[in-house]
């Protein structure tokens, strides 16, 4: 019955959807190449991810499900144990916060006396991972927070291992995650006990960091730990990065690249802190910008009166050599905060 | 023949699909989740030409490249693709018996998996994990059940709304 006519629409659909084909291939294209390139695609995909997030919810909720159930039906012993376990473990972490607290104290004393006018102060929030799989050729994860609880991109993510990732896509209830060892990671970091700086780069594999480019000359041995540098911003400083695991040479033999152990447990946990600078009151930086005027004034006044008077022109070096004076101290100020 | 399906079991079939794509795998297995979403299309596409056709590919990978998180635009590349091959192949396809059929599709995914290989080199992250190019191979081993469970629904369906 419908098979007499069928092949005539056949072949005309196969002549004719080639176009169509090409047209949706290029569309495609261009939409890929706008993404990888931070396009509009990359803004439109922000906005549209709120559509991602029901999807989200629903695919994540049948582990929710499970945790509830077994919360329901733990049993009170193992309640109580995990209470103890818990309740120690909370004892051990204050009495360890009580001393950083004293040394946070000291810290800032020891930074007021260099001149520093910067305090900084660690914000952080706790968000949920949600567990989804996204691409798995990539390493990120999805977050349970987002533009409605404050989170920001670029905000570091740390665990009680250390520093996981950095929040790169933000929607208003959700956001997601770059990880730490996704191939397009890169963080500045710093081997704790020489101060040696570097670089660390993710390689795809969850457990493996690659430090490319440190000289030979650099002091890193097996066992150091990395912690972060701070430098460039994005990352307070001093959270635990990874633990050095090998070193070779590179192919020119004039460098050494060093293999890394993330510190963060990467493949499990289930909650995360979001981390960032917040910097107390406004930053008005180390005080060289507002002597300039000053200064600008000083010669104009001076270079009329140089002639008139001596004493007067040594006065008035005296005063701009001054702020410089008090800007050469503070200016390493700010330096040792990373 | 008359009647398509009903969009309850198209669209919701492809939701299904959505989801399969993110929930939550025990980590390894993820790399070798097989590609439901492209199955279920490849279905359709022989099961009901009119209702389905290469915008339904384009859009249904440009809503899956959102929430799985890849690069905007590259599952829909590899649907369309898909989906064109499927439609040039169609009248052939469809009387296959059902492993033979199984076998195509097999190729079809392992295609698609090339496609993706390629976009990855091109954008520059390298190659796959190993563990992905088993997911035509659990596509090769879902497609016959799946095939069975759609038509299935199908008839039911069908015969619920004569």
């Amino acid at each position: 019955m419908a098979y007499p006519n069928t092949p005539a629409p056949r072949l005309t659909d196969g002549a004719g959807s080639t176009l169509p084909l090409l047209a949706y291939l290029a569309i495609a294209t261009v939409l890929m190449v706008a993404d990888l390139r931070g396009g509009f695609a990359s803004q439109a995909r922000q906005k549209l991810s709120v559509l991602a997030e029901p999807v989200w919810w629903l695919a994540a909720s049948p582990n929710r499900l499970f945790d509830a159930a077994r919360e329901q039906f733990s049993t009170r012993a193992s309640l109580q144990a995990e209470n103890e376990q818990l309740r120690r473990e909370l004892q051990v972490n204050a009495s360890r916060l009580h001393r950083l607290l004293a040394v946070n104290e000291e810290n800032q004393r020891l930074r007021e006396l260099l001149g520093g006018t910067r305090g900084y102060r660690l914000n952080a929030q706790l968000a949920g991972i949600i567990d989804v799989d996204l691409d798995p050729s990539r390493q990120r994860i999805v977050l349970d927070a987002g533009s409605l609880q404050g989170v920001q991109v670029g905000q570091a993510m740390i665990d009680a291992g250390g520093v996981l990732g950095q929040v790169i896509e933000v929607t208003p209830r959700h956001s997601t995650a770059l990880l730490l060892t996704d191939t397009e990671h890169a963080i500045p970091v710093q081997v704790a006990r020489s101060g040696l700086r570097a670089i660390a780069y993710g390689t795809g594999r969850t457990d493996r960091l690659r430090l490319p480019s440190i000289p030979q000359s650099g002091d890193i041995q097996v066992g150091d730990r990395l912690v972060t540098s701070g430098i460039g911003g994005r990352f307070p400083a001093g959270f635990p990065v990874g633990v050095v695991e090998g070193l070779q040479p590179d192919e020119t033999q004039l460098f050494v690249v060093a293999e890394a152990r993330p510190a963060a447990r990467l493949d499990r946990g289930v909650e995360v802190l979001l981390v960032s600078n917040a910097i107390d009151g406004l930053d008005d930086g180390p005080p060289l910008p507002e002597p300039p005027p000053a200064q600008t004034d000083a010669p104009t006044d001076a270079t009329p009166e140089s002639a008139a008077d001596e004493s007067d022109v040594d006065g008035e070096p005296g005063e701009t050599t001054d702020p410089a004076a008090v800007a050469e101290p503070a200016t390493p100020a700010p330096e040792p905060r990373p | 023949m008359n009647r398509g399906p009903s969009g309850w079991l198209l669209y919701g079939g492809l939701f299904c699909a959505l989801l399969a794509m993110v929930a939550p795998l025990p980590a390894g297995f993820d790399l070798a989740r097989p590609y439901v979403l492209a199955m279920l299309l490849c279905y359709w596409l022989l099961e009901a030409p009119d209702r389905v056709g290469l915008g339904t590919a384009f859009l249904a990978g440009l809503v899956a490249d959102l929430v799985s998180g890849t690069l905007l635009g590259e599952q829909a590349l590899r649907l369309v693709v898909l989906a064109f091959l499927v439609q040039r192949f169609r009248p052939r396809l469809r009387f296959f018996p059902l492993w033979q059929q199984a076998l195509a599709v097999f190729a079809l995914l392992l295609n698609d998996r090339l496609i993706s290989q390629a976009i990855h080199a091109t954008a520059g992250d390298g190659l796959l994990p190993w563990a992905s190019w088993l997911s035509p191979l659990l596509g090769f081993a879902l497609w016959p059940w799946l095939f069975l469970l759609l038509d299935g629904l199908r008839l039911r369906s069908r015969e619920r709304g004569a």
